[in-house]
């Protein structure tokens, strides 16, 4: 080898390294992001979900389970945020439920990230942005963004066809990494699925009554703007869709589990538990394919002038005009059905009541926006702050 | 099946590992630089998943 050719290959070497140690520091800070949760005035203790499964215990997927637990015994309501880490405003509306929300009756356990394997990785090829910040008074908070489907680094390989357990239907191979598709999972199958068999022993044992699983959705998607809910939910579900119509300022429609989808929550976790099971939809313009630039901008602002063009053609399944869907009101939608959800259940059960207060709701987003009600974690009393 | 998956699993990082080794080897080899840069760029994603980062 000529000494021309040992000194390029070793200016190329070192570039490559150099490379190699940008994107490899990159995705290393994104998996290991951690975001600081102020504890608020309501939360009594922390479990983590290793302790309705233990061979959870010490992966990425043993999270933490934040117990608001009421002075008067009542129901228990059980809140997944995270389930879709792509859904920003589940995550943000069950992280203000954490930070300000104080049972009076009853207990309410919430999941910040359901699937934490998810939120350690972005979509292979989609140019998502890693993480993105919401502005607040004493600085701004830095959230992961993350994917549909646990990250491969976790869970691998996919398999041809994705059967799912115990129905056996056939669903899309990829949908074996998403947790919204292997309820209600298995002791000893993969990641995801025993992160969901975790949480059905978790609402077996804790005895939940109303499972709230928080998404959002493409605007191309019919199921938007809306409570699904399984069939022993269903005047309680259309209870809660007509009063936050009538009362919040914003449209949210009611539709039924199918019988045979199986592997969703709100199918699942009715069928296998004694619990009522709803899922709310939110729209999010960012996961429609139409979209134009993919950044945090557009995440958070709702803003895309091809998917408002998508409208104007009657593509969408959801109105959207220049204004967007900015997070607030996504968050805001979520935070007043979780609220209102518990106010319509302890009106049908009294025995099993949830009265809750703290809660910032749709108006209130709407008018602070989401930042105004993150809690510094610098002002955070000692032992008064958890990451996630 | 999540015995079949650990199998899988290991004999992925081993071809990963083999592959890389390949890429390495032919980017001694080369012998213009457009070759030499080629190599490199695909070396570097399977070095990022034996380092198991991405």
């Amino acid at each position: 080898m000529s000494t021309t050719a040992l000194v390029r290959k070793s200016l190329f070497g070192a570039l490559a390294v150099i490379f190699l140690a940008a994107s490899g520091k990159s995705f290393y800070d994104h998996r290991h992001l951690r975001e600081p949760v102020v504890l608020g005035p309501g939360v009594t203790s922390i479990k983590t979900l290793g302790d309705y499964h233990a061979s959870l215990r010490g992966t990425v997927n043993d999270i933490n389970l934040y117990v608001l637990e009421g002075k008067e015994p009542g129901g228990t309501v059980l809140v997944f945020g995270g389930t879709h880490a792509e859904e920003p405003a589940g995550r943000l509306a069950a992280w203000l439920l954490v930070e300000h929300a104080t049972l009076d009756r009853g207990r309410l356990i919430v999941a910040l990230s359901a699937n934490r394997s998810a939120s350690t990785v972005t979509r292979p090829g989609a140019a998502y942005p890693p993480d993105y910040t919401i502005p607040t008074s004493w600085g701004g908070q830095t959230f992961r963004m993350g994917d549909r489907w646990s990250n491969p680094l976790d869970q691998w390989p996919d398999p041809e066809v994705f059967i799912h357990y115990p129905s056996g239907q056939y669903l899309a191979y990829v949908d074996v990494r998403n947790l919204n598709r292997v309820f209600p999972g298995r002791p000893d199958g993969t990641l995801t699925e025993r992160t969901t068999f975790a949480f059905m022993e978790l609402i077996r044992r804790e005895k939940v009554d109303v499972a709230i699983d928080l998404h959002e959705a493409e605007l191309q998607y019919p199921v938007i703007n809306t409570i699904v809910t399984h069939q022993k939910g269903q005047e309680f579900a259309t209870m809660v869709s007509m009063t936050l119509t009538d009362l919040e300022g914003f449209n949210i429609g009611t539709e039924f589990s199918p019988l045979n989808l199986h592997g969703l929550s709100h199918r699942e976790i009715g069928d296998h538990s004694q619990a009522v099971s709803l899922l709310f939809e939110a729209p999010e313009p960012f996961l429609d394919a139409t979209r134009g630039r993919t950044n945090a901008d557009v995440l958070l602002t709702g803003k895309d002038e091809f998917v408002v063009k998508a409208g104007k053609h009657g593509l969408l399944f959801a109105p959207i005009d220049e204004k967007g869907w900015p997070i607030a009101l996504r968050v805001g939608r979520h935070t007043s059905s979780v609220a209102q959800a518990m106010a319509t259940w302890s009106e049908d059960h009294p025995d099993r009541a949830l009265v809750a207060h703290g809660i910032p709701r749709y108006g209130d987003l709407v008018k602070h926006g989401v930042g105004y009600y993150l809690r510094d974690p610098g002002q955070a009393a000692a032992g008064r702050l958890a990451y996630e | 099946m999540i015995l079949a998956q650990s199998i899988i699993t290991l004999a992925y990082y081993a071809l990963t590992a083999g592959a890389a080794a390949l890429l390495l080897y032919n980017f001694v080899k080369a012998r213009t630089w457009d070759r030499e840069v080629l190599y490199l760029i695909v070396l570097v994603p399977f070095l990022l998943r034996l380092l198991r980062v991405k």
